[in-house]
């Protein structure tokens, strides 16, 4: 669990996070999102110090991160950032070995431990482990900066926009990786952005962050159903609100008896895409599989009610 | 209109026989310097010299050899041949040239006479000139890696040694001076390597931590380097005089210090004077290389728990390493030259030689200091251009 309690940065005169209180429970993903500018990137190197705050405490399960030195902390906090940051001049498995080595882990658990990670993340370790950074593509950079930052086994994970730099493909599945990882490891992840859509796909509970203010921290739903403020509707946007609720469901959590004709949809396909299908068939329902069996039928009025503002 | 055009036929034409542009100017600059004097013989080591042709220099046969090499070069350099052919062919014609103007030397001194010396002409000096720079541009084109470079420079140098070893070369007035002053020769190596290597080893014992402080102390990096800019400046003569009196003060008022070899002249204050210009380089590389390490990296290394030392030896210092090694270079190369000044102050080294032959207009003494000082410095730019590459791993090239 992550605590932020009143915490302010001021650099000069200007506050750019201005008292910020917001808590991470364990095992979820608290996605930051806000314009550039805003201050998310300050209020994420607070948590593990790289920025000292002016005022206000962040505690870490119970405990003021002041009370431990900052290298000890960060050790034990993952972090990932925009354009991954590997270490040029040292090869795949030495960029993922870093935190294990510096907390003087022996050498055949730091072995196991990178193949294991390079494992997870589809690198084959036979193939990739001696390769230097400038060696992989882009994606592959990045899965790397990821699964260095997930070294140590931290419970806690920061990441600053870590797709910027990626293809939107490219970009979608890291973010499913990302998402399988965590629901593997239960890691707290505090993750930074400038879009809304990445917000919506990855959050537990979102952040929006405005000239250093906290204006609204909720769970998905609510912040696309009741924006507490003018600027977080703007930052969904307004013709986007329905569709972006339907991206939040499952077709496996509303099949309603009966049988449809047309190509069946998966059951675990978002109702977003199932509505575009819908659409785009030209049909009002369409059959839905799970396992390859037809279990049901997903209908046009059903996901037209679901997107329809919550009452 | 290309000739391709116009006469169909010449399609079949070997793609080496084309003009190559470089080639042109190879061989343009080999025509002028077999035109010139090969040789250069006088009746004392003295007087002015009588030019000798390069029909008169050899004998009728090894003339044959010769021009018939020479030709050879000339069309290597003229034509298209590939890069290999070239490289192989200005091997040779060097090798031809070098080993020649030993036994013309021989040829043109008359037997018993101690007095005569013989000299490489200007038509030697030109024709080695340009058949370097044939081998040089075939170099470039093969793009050979650096621990290629290095064995070729290696092979260069022991073909070097083993023609000197031969005795070919010993009717050469160059090597009379030589032969006269052997252990002065080698004495004066000594004494020049240990003034080149030695100021900069210290420099890079300062530099290189006085750039790490620049890097991470904003406040002093001005002062710093604003200071060595000034000594920078300070043309070489002056600096060694201005050194003496300093250290004549030091020698005779610090208890010990003379004793450890400090004086107003000699080799101290020649060392000393070569650090001062190493410093402003390397100091200043250091920071250069520091500061292009990608933000990015460091900010990771801070992120991911690295304490202050860990990032510099593990991430930064890495990382600026080429461009630091850039900065030995240049200062490296700088005092094996500058270091002949030292003789300026009695500081020895192969300056001695460059300035006794000066005082004495004797060209060949001159040539015993000045032909191992390039030498030197041209070896020592190849072995740290290539380790500079080396060292440039995953793209972090200065
Ligand atoms: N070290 C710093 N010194 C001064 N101003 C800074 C510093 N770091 C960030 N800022 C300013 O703080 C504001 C917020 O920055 P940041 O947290 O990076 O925003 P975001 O990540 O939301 O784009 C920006 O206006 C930025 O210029
Ligand atoms: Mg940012």
């Amino acid at each position: 669990m992550i605590e932020i309690d009143g915490i302010t940065k001021i650099y000069g005169e200007t506050p750019v996070v201005d008292n910020v209180t917001l808590t991470v429970d364990p095992g979820t993903i608290c996605v930051v999102v806000g314009t550039s500018g805003s201050g998310k990137t300050t209020l994420m190197r607070m948590i593990n110090r790289l920025v000292e705050p002016t005022s206000g405490t962040i505690r870490i399960d119970g405990e003021d991160t002041r009370n431990v030195p900052a290298y000890e902390l960060r050790r034990r906090i993952g972090y990932a950032i925009q354009g991954h940051g590997l270490f040029p001049h040292r090869s795949v498995g030495q960029n993922i070995a870093t935190v294990p080595k510096l907390l003087g882990w022996d050498k055949p658990r730091i072995a196991n431990r990178v193949d294991e990670l390079m494992d997870l993340f589809q690198l084959d370790p036979a193939q990739f482990r001696d390769r230097l950074p400038n060696e992989l593509s882009g994606g592959q950079q990045q899965r790397v900066g990821v699964a260095r930052a997930l070294a140590a086994e931290p419970n806690i994970l920061l990441m600053d926009e870590p797709y910027g730099a990626l293809d939107p493909v490219i970009r979608a599945k890291a973010q499913e990786d990302l998402l399988a990882i965590q629901r593997r490891f239960k890691t707290t992840i505090v993750l930074v952005t400038h879009d809304m859509e990445e917000a919506i796909h990855l959050g537990s509970k979102i952040a929006v962050m405005d000239k250093g203010k906290l204006l609204q921290y909720d769970v998905p739903q609510q912040i696309i159903a009741r924006p507490a403020t003018p600027f977080v509707a703007e930052l969904i946007g307004t013709s986007e609100r329905p569709f972006r609720l339907l991206s939040l469901g499952r077709v496996a959590d509303h099949i309603e008896p009966g049988e449809a004709t047309g190509t069946p949809l998966d059951a675990g396909v978002s109702l977003r895409d199932a509505y575009a299908e819908l659409l785009w068939s030209g049909r009002p329902a369409l059959p839905v599989t799970r396992d390859g069996a037809v279990v049901g039928q997903v209908t046009l009025a059903q996901l037209s009610r679901l997107a329809a503002r919550p009452q | 209109m290309s000739i391709a055009e116009t006469a169909p036929t010449t399609t079949t034409r070997p793609a080496w026989l084309a003009l190559d542009k470089i080639g042109v100017l190879i061989a343009l600059v080999s025509a002028a310097g077999a035109a010139l004097p090969f040789a250069l013989f006088r009746a004392n080591r003295i007087v002015l010299g009588e030019p000798k042709s390069l029909l008169a220099a050899l004998p009728a046969p090894e003339t044959t050899i010769l021009v018939a090499v020479l030709l050879l070069g000339f069309a290597a350099a003229l034509l298209r041949f590939s890069a290999r052919i070239k490289l192989t062919i200005g091997f040779l014609v060097l090798a031809v040239l070098f080993i020649f103007m030993g036994w013309s030397a021989s040829y043109l001194t008359p037997d018993g006479d101690t007095f005569a010396r013989v000299s490489p002409g200007a038509g030697f000096w030109i024709l080695a000139f340009a058949f370097a720079l044939l081998v040089a541009d075939a170099l470039t084109r093969l793009k050979f890696g650096p621990w290629q470079r290095i064995a070729i420079l290696f092979a260069v140098a022991a073909a070097l040694a083993l023609l000197l070893w031969s005795g070919s070369w010993n009717d050469l007035s160059i090597l009379k001076e030589y032969s006269t002053r052997a252990a002065a020769f080698w004495n004066e190596a000594r004494t020049h390597l240990a003034l080149a290597f030695g100021s900069v080893a210290i420099a890079i014992v300062v530099g290189v931590p006085l750039g790490i402080l620049c890097y991470r102390v904003k406040a002093v990096r001005a002062v710093v380097l604003n200071t060595l800019n000034i000594v920078q400046t300070i043309p070489s003569i002056a600096l060694f005089g201005l050194l003496i009196a300093p250290l004549a003060w030091i020698a005779a008022n610090v208890a010990g210090a003379s004793a450890i070899g400090i004086s107003g002249i000699g080799t101290a204050p020649a060392l000393v004077a070569l650090f001062a210009y190493s410093l402003l380089p390397v100091v200043s590389n250091t920071v250069v290389g520091l500061q292009s390490v990608s933000p990015a990296a460091i900010d990771a290394a801070k992120g991911m728990g690295m304490t202050g030392r860990q990032r510099l030896f593990g991430v930064e210092l890495p990382l600026a390493f080429p461009v630091i090694l850039t900065g030995i270079r240049i200062v490296l190369v700088q005092n094996i030259g500058l270091a002949t000044i030292a003789a300026l102050i009695g500081g020895g080294g192969f300056g001695v030689f460059v300035f006794q032959g000066i005082g004495q207009t004797a060209m060949d003494l001159v040539l015993l200091g000045a032909v191992p000082t390039v030498a030197l410095a041209f070896a020592a730019a190849v072995v740290l251009d290539a380790l500079v590459e080396m060292t440039s791993r995953g793209g972090n090239a200065p």
